[in-house]
């Protein structure tokens, strides 16, 4: 069986996807989707051991062969074997999270559809880090993302059916332009093979088609990862979208669109005509400093913390973006490092708020007054996590943030370090004030002065993440030792 | 719609034809032009005429709004599992070489494959239009 573990991946959340409609029982389809994603997990854990050891996965969809051209090959290299793992992982966590988040969030005969629609978003999120073939990846994209519509409409409010729009909206045009991108690259050469299209295309680089295509595809996916000027839609989307979805495409989709960015980048049009000859990399250098830096001010502005936490993600897909602009194997392995502590520690954030909307019913920072003195394990989570982010030592942001930094430390570069600290110090400005509300402030005069700790179905998976974001803070093999080989495999040099 | 007496009785005599020729599309697929997607679509045309002029209740009645949830979630999963089966003979995921021999494998896979497909998009396209049909009344 171990061959065929490759697709398995993708199979298993595809497959229990129908069964949990099938099902009808809340909990049983919780069940269902705790076992499927817990075995995701386990899959792309052995992946990664076995990649780790013996190199390269690949796989042929249905026996067919790419030569006669109707083959789809599904191939796992360390670096896309690491972003399986960590979605699996956050897509294990959410799963055991939603069934005591939901009861509150959504009405109960909803929840096999919730499961139905979360299941589908893993599986393309999954199919994407596992292909090979651009159209293959195009249309997981599109399992992953109308699926995430869905589950982003399930919000309480009616704001989260407007919010879901703008983001189909947004991601329809952004889809359109990876779609018609890839399109001008098969007309030109006939095949939608990664490894194939890697060999063909250095000698077309002087067409303007194939450049027009690599504006398509640069465009479509940067509005897929919300990159600065691009990322509208993701801030009342995270806001307005139940807790546990939050958490979940938070951690996974904007960074599985990165990775998407990234393959397109070095595995199918190289490095020596994006980077070298279109100035690609110094486009994403440019708008990854507004990114960080506008990300990073807004942050500090919002009452919600939802939405907090949004401008926040966008300031560290800055981050992401600088380390794949500089282009370099250890900043591509900065970037790496920080896709996988990043999921690990916004999604932990995420879960953490949600323990606090599940009891106080509010994401406003007013309400968290005092709150620590009642729910001190939630709180001790988001601050663990909080410390995370900013990049104190000991966690697991410290370890990608000084990769980052150490990677911008060149005679051309060492101004973004400057840009990096000044963000890492506003970082700490957002962090703290929802610390210093819920520590040292009393509680508001009018509250009822008693709220429960969040429940343990809520707790475990919060700290699962948490914990594991600081393990990986100190026992660095796999988020950057890993990522650095990767970085070097891709980037090549 | 009680007193359009001719388009009742020519929605009659169109609605069994129309779903006579979806099954011809859908198992004629394999071998020429035709295939799941396409008989799904006349398919549920059929329904959607007899909605049309007999009233949506009456659909409901013989096409209820449950068992087109459950038959949309089986369609995939006869997809699916046609692919697992191979899988489970032995070989990659959806190599219909495995299910029977030679060509005849082939043609099976693709038959069950495309059956699937008839299954999720006739109940996806009938939910659709029920959803659209009655808005605001459902759930």
């Amino acid at each position: 069986m171990s061959a065929h573990l490759l697709i398995l991946l993708v199979v298993i959340p595809l497959f229990s996807a129908p069964l949990c409609i099938l099902l009808r029982r809340s909990r049983l389809v919780w069940l269902l989707s705790s076992l499927s994603t817990g075995a995701c997990l386990l899959i792309s854990i052995l992946l990664l051991q076995q990649v780790y050891r013996s190199g390269t996965v690949t796989y042929m969809l249905g026996g067919w062969s790419t030569p006669l051209g109707i083959g789809i090959e599904y191939r796992l290299d360390l670096f896309a074997a690491l972003v399986a793992l960590f979605v699996s992982l956050v897509g294990f966590a959410v799963a055991l999270y939603s069934y005591t988040s939901l009861q509150k969030e959504l009405p109960r005969h909803k929840h096999p559809l919730f499961a139905a629609a979360y299941l589908l978003c893993l599986a393309g999120l999954l199919g994407i880090t596992v292909t090979a073939d651009v159209f293959n990846l195009f249309v997981f994209l599109e399992i992953s993302s109308l699926s995430s519509y869905a589950l982003i409409s399930m919000g309480r409010d009616r704001a989260a059916l407007l919010a879901s729009f703008r983001y189909l909206i947004m991601g329809t045009i952004g889809a359109t332009f990876l779609l018609i991108g890839i399109g001008l690259i098969y007309s030109h050469t006939g095949t939608l093979n990664m490894s194939a299209l890697q060999k063909v295309l250095p000698a077309l680089t002087g067409k303007a088609s194939i450049q027009a295509s690599l504006a398509f595809i640069m465009l479509g996916l940067a509005i897929k990862s919300a990159l600065f000027p691009l990322h509208l839609w993701l801030p009342s989307a995270y806001t307005h979208a139940p807790s546990a979805v939050s958490a979940f495409l938070a951690g996974t989709a904007t960074k599985v669109s990165i990775y998407a960015l990234a393959r397109f980048i070095y595995s199918v049009f190289g490095k020596p005509f994006v980077i070298t000859q279109e100035h690609i990399g110094i486009a994403l250098i440019t708008l990854s400093i507004p990114a960080m830096l506008l990300g990073s001010m807004l942050a500090i502005k919002q009452q919600n913390l939802k939405r907090m936490l949004a401008y926040s993600s966008i300031a560290q897909i800055g981050y992401l973006f600088l380390g794949l602009g500089l282009s370099t194997v250890a900043s591509v392995g900065a970037t790496i490092t920080h896709l996988f502590n990043h999921a690990l520690i916004k999604s932990a954030l995420f879960l953490s708020l949600g323990c606090i909307v599940y009891r106080t019913g509010k994401a406003e920072i007013s309400s968290l007054s005092g709150l620590a003195r009642q729910m001190p394990w939630t709180m001790a989570a988001f601050t663990v996590a909080g410390l995370g982010l900013i990049g104190i030592p000991l966690t697991a942001g410290f370890i990608s943030k000084w990769a980052l930094i150490r990677a911008t430390l060149t005679p051309d570069y060492w101004p973004l370090a400057v840009v990096i600290l000044i963000t890492s110090l506003l970082a700490v400005v957002y962090i703290w004030r929802v610390i210093e509300a819920a520590y040292f402030q009393p509680p508001a005069p009018g509250s009822t002065g008693r709220t429960a700790e969040a429940p343990l179905g809520l707790l475990v998976p919060t700290w699962l993440l948490v914990l594991l974001s600081l393990y990986f803070g100190i026992q660095t093999t796999v988020n950057f030792g890993i990522a650095v080989k990767a970085a070097t495999a891709l980037v090549g040099g | 719609m009680k007193h359009h007496l001719v388009l009742r009785v020519v929605a009659k005599l169109l609605i069994p034809s129309i779903l006579l020729f979806a099954l011809y599309t859908q198992f004629h697929g394999d071998y020429g032009p035709g295939g799941g997607f396409q008989a799904g679509v006349i398919y549920a045309a059929g329904f959607i005429l007899h909605a049309l002029v007999f009233g949506l209740e009456s659909t409901k009645k013989i096409m209820p709004l449950w068992l087109l949830k459950i038959l949309s979630a089986l369609g995939v999963m006869v997809y699916a599992g046609t692919g697992l089966t191979s899988l489970l003979l032995g070989r990659p995921f959806l190599d219909y070489y495995a299910l029977a021999e030679g060509v005849h494998g082939q043609e099976l896979g693709i038959m069950l494959v495309e059956l699937g497909v008839g299954f999720t998009v006739s109940s996806v396209m009938l939910i659709l239009f029920y959803l659209f049909a009655d808005q605001g009344t459902e759930e």
